[in-house]
C-alpha cells in the first residue's frame, strides 16, 4: 500500500486535469461524480496506509520520486513521508474533503460554475496532501503556498462581486506575507543544518543546544508563516473576509484542513520547538491571545458565517495554545475534532443558508428547527461539540489542552477556559437564534423553506457521528488507564520531544477538579445564551443601535481591518505614488534626462564659438600655432 | 655657389622669419581676400626661401626637391582658391572677408 | 559547428528577408526560427554536461595582427541563453504573424537579426567579437522600436540607445583596457583576459566600467529609467525581445565578463555590498512604482524591472545558489514575461485599451484566456511548482546566505508582486463587465498554439527543473573556480 503513496495526491490532480480540461465535454453531474470519486479514491488509499502504518513496527516510511531542485550543495527532492501524523492528516483531509465534495454536489447543483467549483476543490486537496505528505520543508512550503492559491481561487469564486474579489486578494496577500516568513526560515534551517529534509534536520537538531539562537530565529520565522495560514493574531484578518467563498470552501478549507497547515507545521517541527521554549512560549501567548480575542468579536457577529469564522480563528488559537504548552498530542488530537464539528457546522450552515435562498442573516432567521429538522439535530451537535460539553469530542480535545495550559502556567488555563465561555455563548446564541423563536425572514423565504437534499445531510450526519464519538480517540488517563489511543499512535512523532517538554504531572485530583470546573462554567454560559435568546426571546439589535463601548468595540472587531488599513494599505499605496511621481519622475529620471540636457546646453554655448567670422578662424589658428610651438619651445 | 655661402646663415633666418611675419601679419589683418591670398603665398615662400639656404648650407639636395613640391603645390592651390575666390565675387560682389560669415552652427 | 550554424542561419535569412516581398516572408522567418530551434535543443541534448568547458567550439584567426579570433563556443550558461533565445523567437515571430505590420519583410529581418546578436553575444568567446555581438544586438530593436512604435518612438528609442551606448562605450574601454594588459602579442580572448593578474586597485576601477554597462542592460536601479518608456512604447514583438531575451544580456555579461575577469572589485571591502544594495533596492522600487502604475503594459514593464533586479541580486551574491537561480530565473522569466506581454497585448488588441481603469469582466467573456492569464501571472510571483519558482527559491537563498537581511527586504517583492499582480488581474479581468469587455473574445486556435507550449514549459521547469539545474553547475562552478584564479 505504501509504495501506491504517490496515488494519493495525484488522483486529485488528475481529477483537477480532467474537470478543468474536460469541462465542454463533461456533463455537469459527471464532472461532479468525477472530482468526488477521485478523493474519494484517495480517501481509500489513505485509510490502507493508515492500517499499514498502524499494523507494522517501522513507523515511518519515506517514498522518494524524483529530485526537485539540487544545485551545488543544495538539494531537495520530491518525496512522500509517510508516519502516524502524515497519515491521520491524510484522514482528515481526504475524508472530511470527500464528505464535502458530496455535499457539494447538492449545494453547488445550480450553480453556472459547478464544473470548475469541483475542479478547483480537487485542486485544493491535491495541494493540501503535498503540504502534509512532502518530506522536506520546501515540499511543505510548495503545498502551502499551493493551498493558498486554491483558496484565492475558491473565495473569489464568483468573480463577477469586486468584494469578494478583494476578499480573494486579501487572503492570498495577507497569506504571501507568512509565506515570506516561512521561506527566510526555510534558508535559515538549510544553512543551519545543511539540509531541509526532515530527517536530517530533526537528527541534526538533537546536536544543538537548547535555545540556540539559529533554532530560536528558524523557528519564530516558520511561526510566521503559520501566523498567516492559520490566521493567528496578527495576520488573522483574511479569515473572516475569506467566507466571500461558497460555504462548502469555507467549511473544507477555511475551517477542517488548510488554515489547520500551520497546527500541522510545527507538529511535525516539534522537536525544533522543543529546542526553541521562547518561540513555544510566543506561540502559546499568540495561540491564547487568539482564542480570546476572536471569540469575543464572535459575540456580537450577526452573519452566521462570519460567527463561525471567528470562532474557527478562535479554535485555532487553541490549536497553538495546545503547542505552546507542548501538548503535541491535544494540538492535533484538537485539529482532528475540531474539522470534523467545525466543517459540520459550517456544512449546517449552508444547509441553513440554502434553506433560507441565500440569506446569511441570523436577525432574519429563527424558528427553522422545525422546518429544517436533520440540520438543526446536526447542529445542535456541532455547538454541543465545540462547546466542550462531554462526552461530544470537543470535551476531550480541550480538555487535554486545558490540562496541559495548567500544568505549565495557570494563566494560559485561565485563557483557555476564557476562550471556552465565550465560544459555549456565542455558539448557543448563534443556535437559539436561528433554530428557536419565530421566523423572522420575509414570506418569500418562508414559502421557501425546506431542507436540503440527501446528497447535504448525509455528510451532516456522517460528520455529526464523527464529531460525537471522535473524542473517545483520546481519552485522559484519569478516567480509563491507557485511554488515550491518538497519544500511543502518534507517540513515535512526538517522542523526540518528550525530553524538552518541562511541565509537571498534576494530580489526578486536581485534574478533576479542573475538568468539572470548566464544564460547569460552560454549562452556566449555555444557561445564561438560553435564557438571554430563547426565554426573553431577545434577538441581537441592528449594528447601528449598539449601546456602550465595548459592544460597539466588538461589533467593530476592534476595529482592526480600519487600523491595518491606515497603518499599512494606505501608507503603502502612497509610498509607491511618492516612488513613482516624485523619486522616479523627479528624481532618477530628470537627473538622467537632466544629463542628456546638460550636454545639449553646453554644446549650444560651445558652438557660439563659430562666429562664421573668416578672420577670427584664421586668427584662432595662428595664436593656436603659436601656443602649440610655444609649448613645445618649454617643453624641450 | 660662392656668393651664397658668403653670406651667413642668419640672414636668411631672418629674412624668411621676416617676410613670413609680413605675411601671418597680412592674413590677420586685410580683409581682401585676395591680399590674404598673397599673404598666404608670401609665408610659403618664406619657408621655400628658408629650406633652399638650409639645403645649401649643409649641402644636401633634398631640402631643394622638396621646394619644387612646394611649388607645384602651391600653384595648384592657387589655381584652386582663385577660382574659388573668384566665384565668391561672382555670388557677393566683394572678396572682403568680412562677408563670408555663413560657416557657422 | 552547431554554434556556428545557430548564428549563421539567422544572419543569413535575416539579410535575404529584406529582399523579399510578400506574405511569404512570415512563413520563411518562422520556419528559420523553427529551424533555429531544432538547433537549439539539439545542442541542449547533445551537451556533455560532465565538460565545464566551453563546447561546440569554433576558432578561426580573425585579425591576425590584433589577436582577435572568431572564436565561438556554449559552457552551460551559454546553453540555457541560447535555449532561450531560440525557444522564444519563433513564439514572437508567431504573435508578430497575428497582425499585420507595414514593411513586415524588414521587421522579419530586423527580428531574426536580432537574434543572430543575441546567439552571438551568449556564444562568444573572443571579448572584442563578444562586444561586436553587444552592439549588434542594440542596432535591430532600436529600429523595431522606432518604425512600428507608439507615439513617442523618437524621443524615447533615442534615449534607449544613447543611454545603452554610453555603458557599452564604459565596458570597450575597459575590454581595451584589459587587452592592453595581456602579455605581447596581445590577445583578445576572454580566457586571455581571465588569466590576467590584475592589481586590487585596478579591479576596483575597471569594476565600474563593466559594471555601469551591464547594470544599464539590465537594468539595475539608478540606470533603469529607459526602461518603462521602451517597454511600453516598442511594439509587442520588440517588447517581447527587450525584455524576454536582451535584459538577460546584462546579467550574462556580469556572470561572463564582469564578475571572473574583476572579482576583485566585488569583494566585499569594494564595491559588492554596495552593487548587492542596489540591485536590492532596484527590485523594492521597482516592485513600489509597479503598483502604481494604471496601465498595464506599464505595469509589466516595471515588474519585468523587479525580477531582473533580483536576478541581478543573486548574482552579485556570489553564491551557488544564487548563480545557479539567477541563470534558471532567467530561462523562467523570459518564458513569464513573454507571456504577459502577450497577453496584454492580446487584450490592448481586442478592446483598444490598456487602462485597467477601463478594463473590467474579461473572464466573463472569455474564460480559456482568463485561466491562461493566471497561470502566467502565477508563474511570475513564483508559485511553487511553476517555473517561477525555482529560479525565485533559489536566488533568495543565495541572497540569504549573502545576507539575511538583505534576503528579507528582497523577499519583499514576493508580497508586492502579489499585491499589484492581484491588483491589476482583478481590476482588468475579473469584477463585472465594463464598455469595453464586450468586444474581447476568448482565445482562437492560432493564440491558443502559442500559449499551451509555454504553459507546458512553465510546468516542466516549475515540476522537474533538473535537466536546466545540471547543465548549468559545472558551469557555474567553473566561474567558481576562474574567480578563485583570478582574485590572487
Amino acid at each position: 500500500m505504501k509504495e501506491l503513496i504517490w496515488l494519493v495526491p495525484l488522483l486529485p490532480l488528475a481529477g483537477f486535469l480532467i474537470v478543468s480540461l474536460g469541462k465542454s465535454y463533461l456533463s455537469k453531474n459527471l464532472s461532479g461524480i468525477i472530482a468526488s470519486t477521485m478523493v474519494l479514491g484517495s480517501f481509500l488509499l489513505a485509510l490502507g496506509i493508515f492500517f499499514d502504518i498502524s499494523g507494522s513496527k517501522e513507523k515511518s516510511f519515506t517514498v522518494n520520486l524524483f529530485e526537485w531542485i539540487a544545485t551545488g550543495d543544495f538539494k531537495v527532492n520530491i518525496a512522500f513521508l509517510i508516519d502516524p501524523l502524515s497519515a491521520i492528516m491524510l484522514l482528515i483531509i481526504t475524508g472530511v474533503g470527500f464528505l464535502i465534495h458530496l455535499y457539494s454536489m447538492g449545494y453547488m447543483h445550480d450553480d453556472e460554475g459547478y464544473a470548475k467549483f469541483f475542479s478547483y476543490l480537487n485542486l485544493f486537496v491535491f495541494f493540501m496532501l503535498l503540504l502534509v505528505l512532502g518530506d522536506n520543508y520546501l515540499l511543505m512550503f510548495a503545498g502551502w503556498e499551493g493551498v493558498g492559491l486554491a483558496s484565492y481561487l475558491l473565495i473569489g469564486f464568483w468573480f463577477k462581486n469586486s468584494s469578494y474579489n478583494d476578499a480573494a486578494k486579501k487572503a492570498f496577500i495577507v497569506n504571501r506575507i507568512g509565506d515570506l516568513g516561512f521561506i527566510l526560515g526555510i534558508f535559515l534551517i538549510y544553512i543551519t543544518f545543511g539540509s531541509i529534509q526532515y530527517s536530517n534536520v530533526f537528527s541534526e537538531a538533537l546536536n544543538l543546544k537548547e535555545s540556540e539562537p539559529a533554532i530560536v530565529a528558524a523557528t519564530l520565522l516558520l511561526f510566521i508563516g503559520a501566523m498567516g495560514k492559520s490566521a493567528q493574531i496578527p495576520l488573522y484578518t483574511w479569515l473572516p473576509d475569506a467566507m466571500a467563498g461558497p460555504t462548502p470552501v469555507s467549511a473544507l478549507i477555511h475551517a477542517a484542513t488548510m488554515v489547520t497547515a500551520g497546527v500541522y507545521m510545527i507538529a511535525r517541527s516539534n522537536i525544533l520547538y522543543s529546542l526553541s521554549p521562547e518561540t513555544l512560549q510566543f506561540v502559546a501567548i499568540i495561540g491564547g491571545v487568539t482564542a480570546v480575542f476572536a471569540a469575543s468579536i464572535g459575540i456580537f457577529q450577526n452573519d452566521i458565517k462570519k460567527v463561525l469564522a471567528y470562532s474557527t480563528v478562535s479554535q485555532l488559537g487553541y490549536m497553538f495554545l495546545a503547542l505552546g504548552v507542548g501538548a503535541f498530542t491535544g494540538g492535533v488530537f484538537h485539529l482532528m475534532t475540531h474539522a470534523f464539528f467545525k466543517a459540520l457546522l459550517f456544512l449546517g450552515a449552508g444547509s441553513v443558508i440554502h434553506a433560507m435562498s441565500g440569506e446569511q442573516d441570523i436577525r432574519k432567521m429563527g424558528g427553522l428547527r422545525k422546518k429544517i429538522p436533520v440540520t438543526f439535530i446536526t447542529f445542535l451537535i456541532g455547538t454541543i461539540a465545540i462547546s466542550g460539553i462531554p462526552p461530544f469530542s470537543g470535551f476531550f480535545s480541550k480538555d487535554e489542552i486545558l490540562a496541559h495550559a495548567y500544568e505549565v502556567s495557570p494563566f494560559f488555563w485561565v485563557l483557555g477556559v476564557l476562550g471556552s465561555m465565550m465560544t459555549t455563548f456565542y455558539m448557543f446564541r448563534l443556535l437559539f437564534v436561528t433554530f428557536f423563536g419565530s421566523f423572522r425572514g420575509t414570506e418569500e423565504q418562508k414559502h421557501h423553506l425546506h431542507e436540503s437534499p440527501k446528497t447535504m445531510t448525509i455528510p451532516l450526519i456522517v460528520l455529526a457521528v464523527l464529531a460525537t464519538i471522535a473524542g473517545f480517540a483520546g481519552i485522559p488517563d484519569i478516567m480509563v488507564h491507557d485511554g488515550h489511543w491518538l497519544e500511543s499512535f502518534l507517540h513515535p512523532v512526538f517522542k523526540g520531544s518528550e525530553a524538552f517538554t518541562h511541565g509537571h504531572k498534576m494530580s489526578h485530583s486536581m485534574e478533576w477538579i479542573l475538568m468539572g470546573a470548566t464544564v460547569l462554567i460552560t454549562v452556566l454560559m449555555l444557561l445564561f445564551a438560553y435564557t438571554k435568546f430563547v426565554k426573553n426571546n431577545n434577538v441581537p439589535a441592528g449594528d447601528e443601535k449598539k449601546q456602550g463601548f465595548l459592544p460597539n468595540l466588538l461589533a467593530n472587531k476592534y476595529y482592526v481591518d480600519e487600523l491595518y488599513n491606515a497603518i499599512i494599505t494606505k501608507p503603502l499605496n502612497a509610498l509607491s505614488g511618492f516612488t513613482y511621481k516624485f523619486m522616479e519622475l523627479k528624481g532618477v529620471d530628470f537627473i538622467v534626462n537632466g544629463t542628456g540636457n546638460a550636454i545639449v546646453w553646453i554644446s549650444g554655448v560651445a558652438r557660439r564659438v563659430q562666429s562664421g567670422n573668416t578672420g577670427f578662424y584664421i586668427f584662432a589658428m595662428v595664436v593656436s600655432i603659436i601656443v602649440i610651438l610655444v609649448i613645445n619651445l618649454f617643453n624641450k | 655657389m660662392e656668393t651664397l655661402q658668403a653670406i651667413p646663415l642668419n640672414h636668411y633666418i631672418l629674412l624668411s622669419a621676416a617676410l613670413f611675419s609680413i605675411g601671418v601679419m597680412g592674413v590677420l589683418l586685410r580683409r581682401n581676400a585676395i591680399i590674404i591670398f598673397m599673404c598666404i603665398e608670401l609665408m610659403l615662400n618664406a619657408v621655400n626661401l628658408l629650406m633652399v639656404a638650409f639645403s645649401a648650407h649643409h649641402g644636401d639636395g633634398k631640402g631643394q626637391v622638396f621646394v619644387f613640391f612646394i611649388m607645384a603645390v602651391a600653384a595648384a592651390e592657387v589655381a584652386v582658391g582663385l577660382s574659388i575666390l573668384i566665384m565668391i565675387h561672382r555670388n557677393t560682389n566683394t572678396t572682403d572677408i568680412g562677408f563670408l560669415n555663413k560657416l557657422k552652427f | 559547428m552547431i554554434t556556428t550554424l545557430l548564428l549563421v542561419l539567422p544572419l543569413i535569412v535575416g539579410i535575404s528577408l529584406f529582399f523579399i516581398k510578400g506574405n511569404s516572408v512570415k512563413t520563411i522567418a518562422l520556419g528559420a526560427s523553427v529551424a533555429e530551434l531544432v538547433l537549439g535543443v539539439t545542442a541542449f541534448l547533445q551537451f556533455d554536461k560532465a565538460n565545464v568547458n566551453a563546447q561546440y567550439v569554433t576558432n578561426i584567426p580573425w585579425i591576425k595582427s590584433m589577436g582577435i579570433n572568431f572564436h565561438l563556443g556554449m559552457d552551460g550558461i551559454s546553453l540555457i541563453l541560447v535555449l532561450l533565445t531560440t525557444v522564444l523567437v519563433p513564439f514572437i515571430i508567431l504573435v508578430a504573424n497575428r497582425k499585420e505590420y507595414a514593411n513586415q519583410s524588414t521587421l522579419y529581418a530586423l527580428i531574426l537579426l536580432m537574434q543572430f546578436g543575441l546567439v552571438g553575444v551568449f556564444t562568444a568567446q573572443d571579448a572584442f567579437l563578444f562586444y561586436i555581438f553587444w552592439e549588434v544586438a542594440l542596432i535591430p530593436i532600436y529600429f523595431i522600436a522606432l518604425i512600428w512604435g507608439g507615439a513617442e518612438k523618437i524621443r524615447i528609442t533615442f534615449k534607449f540607445f544613447i543611454y545603452t551606448l554610453a555603458g557599452s562605450l564604459l565596458m570597450l574601454a575597459g575590454l581595451i583596457y584589459l587587452y592592453l594588459q595581456t602579455p605581447v602579442p596581445h590577445n583578445f580572448s576572454i580566457q586571455a583576459l581571465y588569466d590576467l593578474q590584475l592589481t586590487k586597485g585596478t579591479q576596483s576601477w575597471v569594476f565600474w566600467l563593466f559594471f555601469l554597462a551591464f547594470a544599464i542592460k539590465m537594468p539595475v536601479f539608478p540606470f533603469h529609467s529607459w526602461l518603462a518608456d521602451t517597454y511600453t512604447d516598442a511594439p509587442t514583438p520588440g517588447t517581447m525581445l527587450l525584455s524576454g531575451i536582451m535584459s538577460k544580456m546584462g546579467v550574462y555579461g556580469a556572470i561572463r565578463i564582469l564578475l571572473p575577469m574583476v572579482p576583485q572589485g566585488m569583494h566585499e571591502s569594494l564595491w559588492g555590498p554596495t552593487v548587492i544594495t542596489l540591485a536590492v533596492i532596484g527590485v523594492i522600487y521597482a516592485s513600489l512604482m509597479a503598483m502604481y502604475q494604471k496601465d498595464y503594459k506599464r505595469l509589466i514593464a516595471y515588474s519585468s524591472a523587479a525580477h531582473v533586479g533580483l536576478i541581478a541580486a543573486g548574482v552579485f551574491s556570489i553564491t551557488d545558489t544564487g548563480l545557479s537561480g539567477a541563470i534558471v530565473q532567467m530561462f523562467a522569466h523570459g518564458i513569464s514575461a513573454f507571456g504577459l506581454f502577450y497577453m496584454v497585448s492580446i487584450l490592448e488588441e481586442r478592446t483598444g485599451t490598456r487602462q485597467l481603469d477601463q478594463l473590467g469582466g474579461i473572464r466573463i467573456v472569455a474564460p480559456v484566456y482568463a485561466t491562461v492569464f493566471m497561470i502566467i501571472m502565477m508563474a511570475s510571483i513564483a508559485l511553487p511548482l511553476t517555473s517561477g519558482f525555482v529560479g525565485e527559491f533559489l536566488l533568495l537563498a543565495g541572497i540569504y546566505e549573502y545576507n539575511e537581511w538583505l534576503a528579507g527586504i528582497a523577499g519583499l517583492s514576493t508580497i508586492l508582486g502579489a499585491v499589484y499582480m492581484l491588483r491589476s488581474y482583478q481590476s482588468a479581468i475579473l469584477g463585472d463587465k465594463t464598455a469595453v469587455s464586450d468586444k474581447f473574445f476568448d482565445l482562437v486556435w492560432q493564440e491558443k498554439a502559442i500559449v499551451f507550449p509555454l504553459i507546458i514549459i512553465i510546468f516542466v521547469v516549475g515540476v522537474y527543473p533538473k535537466p536546466l539545474l545540471d547543465v548549468i553547475e559545472p558551469a557555474v562552478k567553473n566561474i567558481f573556480t576562474i574567480m578563485e584564479v583570478t582574485k590572487k
